[in-house]
């Protein structure tokens, strides 16, 4: 079984989320990483862009394959990480660490109880993750 | 509709090492061992080991099997001497292509051809039916029977050498000879789809497993890894092999596909000679180009190609090529944009991408040529 860290939230497409004051930090899961296999290439929005839950904000590609990327909560992005740029294959190597995406600035509060929790995605995993 | 999945007689060895096995042209096959990029790698810097047995063998013997392969390609297998392959391609009347494939003379008079996985059953009545008119020509399907292992990479001489019983450096480029490796018997054809130095080791199918371990274990020293179709999409995709299905198919001919070298019109009547001989003689209106990306994107199978905000082509191949560290594609690119350096634009997802026309291969091959 993937590693679901307690501390973070997710979504049903395999990012995380984390609560940083009144941030919130996002990418993709460890299973989420396992699943695409080699990272190649990441396409991200820019500082400044609005994201929406649910929605594509952006790609990830294997050698493989394209995925979209969902946002888990609505705001502004106000900071992406630029260093994927030239090593998308941090997302494989530390998907909760230094393999982060984006950071939000959150529009709607409401939002983040909707997300699930460690042990919900755990049990979501468990069903096969789709 | 579904239709179960066939299975290698390796299929069992690739659970054991903890492949990702996916549907494949009607297979389930490894996709992955470790990872693509490791697994490239391995087998551009030491060798790797690949299950092909999914691919088909057909034979065809008797005074008549000559006829029918002259009919049936558009190479001059005529000029095929025993021990000797041949790469090739079966075509419709309209000149599209139906399949490629390797040509073997096992003897006077008789052959066998190595057909694509997805393409066994369209490939068999393709062949018998077209030959039917043929005089002593008997078609046998060999592909349930035959296994097939692919052994690339700097070090693979040396490790098929240490367990075959006669000397291989002895075979030459797109040459065979018969053989045991690790006491299998075996078709050791210098061969492969990868641009590297190496074997493609036909085995019968109940001795395949046997042979895959002999290499694993007499590799380890070399670094043998054992290579999924990730992987060896990759290593095709720096040479710009063809892939059937990607780069090729039934609505493509072999000129465009730059197959041109052997299509062999000189030899006599073959199956869409006509329709190519038009195509050679007012010239292609399509060429299958090597492309990379200058801005940052991956070109995929399918993403049209613009040039000028006008519609020029599409792109049958693209990924991340590990070995030359870019972002690499096959295109078919109208003949006037052909040129390497041209200057194009892949549309991906909705925004165009600069691209250029390159040199190919996009990685130097390293197959044993002679001379």
């Amino acid at each position: 079984m993937a590693n679901v860290p307690r501390d973070l939230k997710y979504t049903r497409e395999h990012e995380w989320a984390k609560q940083e004051g009144d941030r919130v930090r996002v990418g993709i899961t460890a299973y989420a990483q396992e699943q695409l296999g080699d990272v190649v290439f990441v396409e991200l929005p820019k500082v400044g862009a609005k994201v929406t839950a649910s929605k594509n904000f952006g790609v990830v590609e294997s050698v493989k394959a394209v995925s979209d990327l969902f946002a888990p909560v609505s705001g502004e992005v106000v900071e992406v990480n630029a260093e994927l740029g030239q090593k998308p294959e941090t997302v494989n190597q530390d998907p909760y660490g230094k393999g982060w995406m984006l950071v939000v600035k959150p529009s709607n509060k409401g939002e983040w109880d909707q997300l699930l929790t460690a042990q919900q995605y755990e049990e979501f995993l468990a069903q096969g993750g789709h | 509709m579904s239709t179960p999945l066939r299975r290698t007689p390796l299929y069992h060895e690739h659970v054991a090492a903890g492949a990702r096995m996916v549907p494949f042209g009607g297979w389930e096959m490894p996709v992955q061992y470790t990872g693509i990029i490791e697994e490239h790698r391995a087998a551009r810097s030491a060798v790797g080991l690949f299950d092909v047995s999914h691919m088909g063998e057909f034979e065809v013997e008797g005074p008549g099997a000559l006829a029918a392969l002259q009919h049936l390609t558009t190479n001059d297998v005529a000029a095929l001497q025993v021990g000797q392959i041949q790469y090739s391609v079966l075509c419709y009347p309209n000149g599209t292509i139906v399949d490629d494939l390797t040509v073997y003379r096992m003897d006077d008079a008789r052959y066998m051809i190595t057909v694509n996985a997805g393409n066994i059953d369209k490939d068999w009545a393709h062949v018998t039916k077209s030959t039917e008119h043929i005089k002593d020509a008997r078609w046998r399907n060999a592909s349930e029977g035959t296994g097939l292992i692919a052994v690339q990479g700097p070090k693979a001489e040396a490790l098929v050498g240490r367990l075959a019983d006669r000397d291989v450096t002895a075979i030459g480029y797109y040459r065979f000879a018969r053989g045991t490796v690790g006491e299998v018997p075996t078709v050791i054809s210098r061969t492969g789809y990868t641009g590297e130095d190496g074997f493609e080791l036909y085995a019968p199918a109940d001795r395949t497993a046997r042979l895959w371990k002999a290499l694993l274990a007499e590799g380890r020293a070399d670094g043998v890894a054992p290579i999924g179709l990730g992987a060896r999409d990759t290593l095709r995709l720096e040479m710009k092999y063809a892939l059937y299905g990607n780069d090729i198919d039934d609505t493509t001919n072999p000129l465009e596909a730059g197959l041109g070298w052997g299509v062999k019109p000189a030899k006599g009547e073959f199956i869409g000679r006509e329709a190519l001989e038009k195509i050679r003689a007012e010239g292609v209106r399509r060429r299958l180009v090597g492309i990379e990306m200058v801005d940052k994107a991956v070109a995929r199978h399918g993403y049209p190609v613009h040039k000028d905000g006008r519609a020029v082509g599409i792109v049958t191949s693209g990924s991340y090529g590990p070995s030359v560290d870019r972002y690499i594609g096959i295109a078919y690119v109208e003949t006037a944009l052909a040129a390497v350096g041209t200057a194009l634009e892949v549309e991906i997802r909705g925004q165009g991408k600069a691209a250029q026309v390159v040199r190919t291969p996009f990685y130097p091959s390293k197959v044993k040529k002679p001379g």
